[in-house]
């Protein structure tokens, strides 16, 4: 009997997006909602039937059955099931949000957020890296329609320089899989690490440059500097569920340089070292300054807020360049925490803007809004929770991945930018605070309040941050093994 | 045979550079048609270049390697859906923005129409 768990996440929003094209389906909004919110829910139930069967052992599902490593394989690990889950938590939570009436803004909104979910499972779970680069196309194409969604000059604008920017992208990861091709003769992971021990010196320095231009593509993705001037205005424009999901977006990148650079090629000293090591270390620092310098002159909460993703990226960088097995855990925790916690913070950002009428969520005085105790604790969470202070989980995975950082050089670099970047945060939340609670006009705040819908979706995002303290020990021992099986895995795993 | 290949592939990655860089959508749209050529043709040399030879085992006694041709099938697909979808997109872009350039403006009017700008946005608004 085939285990066909792996599969699952792919399957069901692939077909589920086909469904809802279907014209029965693509008349009622109702049943569309309904078809979405139960395919969400069951991806949700197979990611965790996954992430528990990862536990015992890896599964490599053969797709046609062919053998490893002819075949496409899909390859369930720690590493690839947690970010499974994770994504899948995440989008619950927004197709709850969207169902509240976000959706009705423009058409197709469900096919086109399955199948961005269909091309992010994937990304996760393949085994290939010509397969990372389809399931990048897909993921991109429905996140090009997402983006747009609902119109507008702004988004048409932010979509034009994300699409072309993005396309750019790809030919390069297409360059980059014909070196890696051309030289080591195969494109499945596990089968690349096995025979780059084999390389010639000729033949490594085409493999850098292959690893280099590799840099380049999920520095796009994530939105290093200098390759992050898509970010801030396309995040800004995107409807707030939108932008939600799009908090895995960027750590897609993180994933690939976790995956191809420290879990793949990790092991080759000669290709990590050196160069690659320092352009780590310099594209985390500067897009540091530059999300700080962003994060500062922020004008609205949804700037401030991708800015605010810019600051996680940045930090997520560093364990990058640290590469060991204890910051490749820490920067886990870290992922989890701030994709949740950014997700929540559009999400309020989104509901403010909608409360305070014309003002939207400028930082300007306008009339009081209803509900004003819940959205200012909330507020005050979501906020504690993006710095890092205690008692949140940023506070937990900001200090994992300072104490990752072993020699005096790497503490120094780390530290500063690290503890800075949370200071910026800390003063333009607070900024944003008090401008977006405290200053009104007016006396009267409008009687109209926020549905239940939206804010169970928010609640979800901002309890989590506390879920992730309770459970913090066993899920950083969980995440020390799933670091320790990425660093392992390319000279262990055996082709089956 | 390597040396003019390599040319072509070389040439077609500078053109589509060079219009990628351009301020208006449809050259960079060329540009990125281009790029992608350069970079379909870059993927088949990535199986080395071999004349007369079939793909198939058994059918001539040596035989050329099809993955590349079947990466770069998919390459070509992919890129034309791509492709599509952008010209689609700038189409939308050239309506919404009234003018068919990357950044939404053209350049020369960046500078001294800003006030401008500023003011339809006011009025619209």
């Amino acid at each position: 009997m085939i285990n066909h768990l792996p599969i699952l996440p792919i399957l069901i929003p692939a077909l589920t997006g086909a469904l809802l094209l279907l014209p029965p389906l693509q008349r009622s909004m109702r049943h569309q909602r309904l078809l979405s919110l139960a395919a969400t829910l069951l991806t949700l139930f197979a990611a965790l039937a996954l992430y528990n069967s990862s536990g015992e052992a890896t599964t490599h599902y053969l797709l046609g059955n062919w053998e490893q490593p002819f075949g496409i394989v899909l390859v369930a690990d720690r590493l690839s099931t947690l970010l499974v889950l994770l994504t899948a938590v995440l989008s619950f939570g927004v197709v709850l949000y969207a169902n509240a009436g976000t959706d009705e803004a423009g058409s197709f909104f469900h096919p086109l957020f399955q199948y961005q979910l269909m091309g992010i499972y994937g990304a996760f779970l393949t085994g290939d890296m010509f397969n990372l680069f389809v399931f990048f196309e897909i993921l991109l194409l429905a996140s090009y329609g997402l983006l747009a969604h609902s119109g507008g000059k702004a988004r048409i604008r932010a979509s034009v320089q994300y699409v072309t920017l993005n396309l750019i992208g790809s030919a390069l990861f297409l360059v980059a899989l014909g070196l890696l091709y051309g030289t080591l003769g195969t494109l499945n992971m596990a089968d690349m690490a096995d025979r780059v021990a084999m390389m010639r010196d000729d033949q490594l320095v085409l493999l850098e440059a292959a690893l280099l231009i590799l840099v380049v593509v999920f520095g796009l993705k994530t939105a290093l500097v200098p390759l992050q001037f898509w970010l801030v205005r396309s995040y800004a424009a995107a409807t707030a569920p939108v932008a939600a999901l799009f908090a895995i977006m960027t750590k897609i990148g993180i994933y690939g340089f976790y995956r191809v650079h420290i879990g793949t090629f990790g092991h080759q000293p000669e290709l990590n070292s050196g160069p690659m090591q320092t352009l780590f270390w310099i594209m985390a620092a500067v897009t540091m300054v530059v999300a700080i310098i962003g994060v500062l002159g922020s004008k609205n909460l949804r700037t401030l807020t991708a800015n605010l993703v810019l600051i996680s990226v940045a930090t997520l960088m560093f364990t990058v360049a640290l590469g060991s097995e204890a910051a490749v855990s820490a920067g886990l925790y870290y992922l989890i925490h701030s994709t949740l916690v950014t997700a929540a913070l559009f999400l309020l950002a989104d509901i403010i803007a909608h409360k305070r009428g014309p003002a939207a969520d400028n930082f300007v005085p306008a009339r009081p809004m209803s509900q004003r105790t819940l959205i200012s604790l909330t507020f005050m969470a979501v906020a504690i929770t993006v710095v890092g202070m205690p008692p949140m989980s940023g506070f937990i995975g900001k200090t994992l991945i300072l104490v990752s950082a072993q020699s005096g050089s790497q503490q120094l670099a780390a530290w500063s930018f690290i503890l800075i970047g949370s200071l910026a945060s800390l003063i333009g939340l607070s900024r944003a605070g008090t401008s977006l609670l405290w200053h009104t006009t007016g006396s009267k705040a409008p009687a109209e309040t926020t549905s239940a819908l939206p804010i169970a979706a928010l609640m979800l995002f901002v309890l989590s941050a506390p879920v992730m303290v309770v459970l913090a020990g066993p899920l950083t021992d969980a995440l020390a093994q799933t670091a320790g099986q990425l660093l392992t895995s390319a000279t262990e795993v055996a082709l089956q | 045979m390597e040396g003019l290949y390599a040319i072509c592939v070389g040439v077609l990655t500078s053109c589509g550079i060079y219009l990628l860089l351009r301020g208006r959508t449809f050259p960079v749209i060329l540009g990125l048609i281009m790029l992608s050529y350069a970079v379909n043709l870059f993927l088949f040399a990535s199986g080395r270049l071999n004349s007369n030879m079939a793909t198939i085992l058994g059918e001539s006694d040596t035989f050329a390697d099809p993955l590349p041709q079947a990466l770069v099938l998919t390459a070509i697909v992919i890129g034309f859906a791509m492709t599509a979808f952008m010209l689609v997109l700038s189409i939308r872009a050239y309506s919404e923005n009234g003018n068919d350039h990357v950044d939404g403006k053209p350049a020369d009017e960046r500078v001294h129409d800003s006030s401008i700008a500023a003011d339809k946005g006011g009025q619209k608004e």
